[in-house]
């Protein structure tokens, strides 16, 4: 079942969210497989923050079932911080630690999650950092860094867990348009090395260029999903039609 | 670059405009001129303590109470911050039984005058906890666990000082203020933190403690200042269980010698004494903690 093939890394089956009673996701069925890269777009309340936050458990589903890497998440599972620490996530507001140095922010999890050596836990976050660009950035606190910086210090920082899936939730949306390059730079190269991803972001460019497949997500519902070179030209839905136009338009 | 100071780094300031000098108008409104007049009554009481021998009699006297005014209140608060910290995680657990135990207590707290506390706990609270341990330790005595029952057993209202029952009331009353305190600097941080946190695999409590609270403290750091230059001042009220803090001191001076203006004049002097310089570190912490952007 949920684990059937070792393809398949993520697998959501009618995942229903209600927020009081607001309906935010209504019967949502998703798979991902191992190494693909998956865009969600959609109107503002469309659902697409709420379905990228049950697949690492930061909203609990009403209904419905969400499987990471054979494992089902649930209110019981006492196993939710090891599959997160399996679960990359980035944020639109960076959310990196204040009070912590750059290099302190990508050491702290590995230390109290992985259980890392100090003397590791720094080579690592070295590593990471200069796989993002910012090495010489190490020792600054992160109101010292752009936007744009800060945003790759907290891809370093998910990256350093060595997740097997990273899950964006509009990652260059908060950003000034001229540091929006160096952040989708940074998920290109990723995609590239085999990164499997979830990514909820409006940067069509990013879609092309990067995704396997393109989710349109409205009303809590997904209502199209395909090569996005294919939905691009010939969107079925209305509803996707005129997102679409709206969106390529700018 | 490394901050050898281990506190928030000053921001760029980049917003504050250019200093421009004020004008004399400026100066003359913003001057403290009540510093002057703190300055006059320090003085004042100098003259008095070196000119007057009542005075400085009195000062003699008092002052020997000075330690423990100061010792209740450092055990005091001490306990009071462990109190406050767990009551005010408690205020905001999921835990349903957790949350409503701890809103409880507090609440329970601050319905009742500090006084009044201190009576209670002190004569009531401290003595009835002391009769449920003697009567445990009889029981566990009589089904033969001596080892354990016996100490308890022989526990009596006496082997608790006064001094001790002070310390535990004072702590008990300020630990529900501090959590008040704990609790609204934890919620001051905003919830991307958690969940950044949560994220990256830490437990709840693994983000608290690395991600939260050294942010919610930091935060805070005034607002419990406050509440330790408060606590010297209430401190005062131990006096009723006649803990000799400088303030029953001064109380015994005065009956014995009919000297009231001597010996609460000390006494006002010395608590103003202690509570002036408490809340000037207060200030020169807090101006460290958020830079130089407020005045
Ligand atoms: N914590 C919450 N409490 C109450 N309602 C919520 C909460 N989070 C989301 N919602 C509601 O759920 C619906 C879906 O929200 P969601 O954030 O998933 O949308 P979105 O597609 O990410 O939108 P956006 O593009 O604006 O980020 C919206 O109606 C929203 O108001
Ligand atoms: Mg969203």
């Amino acid at each position: 079942m949920a684990t059937a093939g070792n393809k398949t890394i993520i697998e959501i089956r009618n995942l229903h969210k209600y927020f009081g009673d607001v309906q935010a996701l209504r019967g949502v069925d998703l798979n991902v497989e191992r190494g693909k890269v998956v865009v969600i777009v959609g109107p503002s309340g469309s659902g697409k923050s709420t379905l990228l936050r049950c697949i690492n458990h930061l909203e609990v589903e009403t209904a419905g079932e969400v499987w990471v890497d054979g494992k089902r998440l649930s209110e019981k599972n006492k196993d939710i911080n090891s599959i997160r620490a399996e679960i990359g996530m980035v944020f639109q507001l960076f959310n990196l630690f204040p009070h912590l140095t750059v290099l302190d922010n990508i050491v702290l999890a590995q230390r109290v999650v992985r259980g890392r050596k100090k003397d590791e836990a720094v080579r690592i976050a070295h590593e990471q950092l200069e796989r993002v660009g910012i090495s010489e950035k190490a020792e600054n606190f992160p109101n010292q860094l752009s936007g744009g910086q800060q945003q790759r210090v907290a891809i370093a920082r998910a990256l350093a867990m060595n997740p097997k899936i990273m899950l964006f939730d509009e990652p260059t949306s908060a950003l000034d348009p001229e540091m929006i390059k160096e952040v989708l730079d940074v998920m290109l190269a990723l995609a590239k090395e085999g990164m499997t991803m979830v990514c909820v972001t409006h940067e069509m460019g990013f879609a092309r260029a990067a995704a396997d497949e393109l989710i349109f997500m409205d009303d809590g519902l997904i209502i199209e999903a395909g090569p996005p070179a294919e939905i691009f030209k010939n969107p079925k839905h209305e509803r996707t039609k005129l997102f679409l136009s709206q969106i390529l338009s700018h | 670059m490394t901050h050898s100071t281990g506190i928030e780094p000053t921001l760029p300031d980049s917003r504050t405009s250019a200093p421009r000098s004020k004008t004399l108008q400026e100066r003359i409104d913003e001057f403290p001129w009540w510093v002057g007049g703190i300055f006059i009554i320090a003085i004042g009481a100098f003259h008095l303590v070196t000119t007057q021998t009542s005075f400085g009699e009195a000062l003699n006297f008092i002052r020997i109470g000075i330690g423990i005014t100061i010792t209740t209140t450092l055990y005091a608060y001490s306990i009071a911050l462990v109190i406050g910290l767990v009551a005010g995680l408690g205020r905001i657990s999921r835990n349903v039984v957790v949350r409503n135990l701890a809103t409880l207590y507090v609440e329970l707290i601050r319905g009742i005058p500090i006084l009044v506390l201190i009576f209670y706990i002190a004569l009531v609270a401290v003595p009835d906890s002391l009769g449920i341990f003697k009567t445990a330790g009889a029981w566990l005595t009589s089904v033969g666990l001596g080892f354990i029952g016996q100490p308890l057993a022989a526990i009596d209202n006496d082997s608790i000082s006064l001094n001790v029952r002070a310390i535990i009331a004072l702590s008990v009353t300020y630990g529900a203020f501090l959590a008040e305190i704990f609790r609204a600097g934890i919620q001051s941080i905003g919830k991307g933190q958690m969940e950044a946190a949560r994220s990256l695999g830490m437990s709840y409590g693994q983000a608290m403690r690395y991600v939260i609270l050294p942010q919610a403290i930091r935060n805070v750091l005034p607002a419990l200042g406050n509440d330790f230059v408060a606590m010297v001042k209430d401190s005062s009220l131990v006096s009723v269980l006649a803990v000799r803090d400088i303030t029953q001191v001064a109380r015994l001076y005065a009956g014995r010698t009919f000297r009231f203006r001597e010996a609460y004049t000390i006494l006002a002097i010395l608590y103003l004494g202690m509570t002036l310089i408490l809340s000037i570190l207060v200030r020169v912490l807090e101006r460290r903690l958020h830079g130089d952007s407020r005045k």
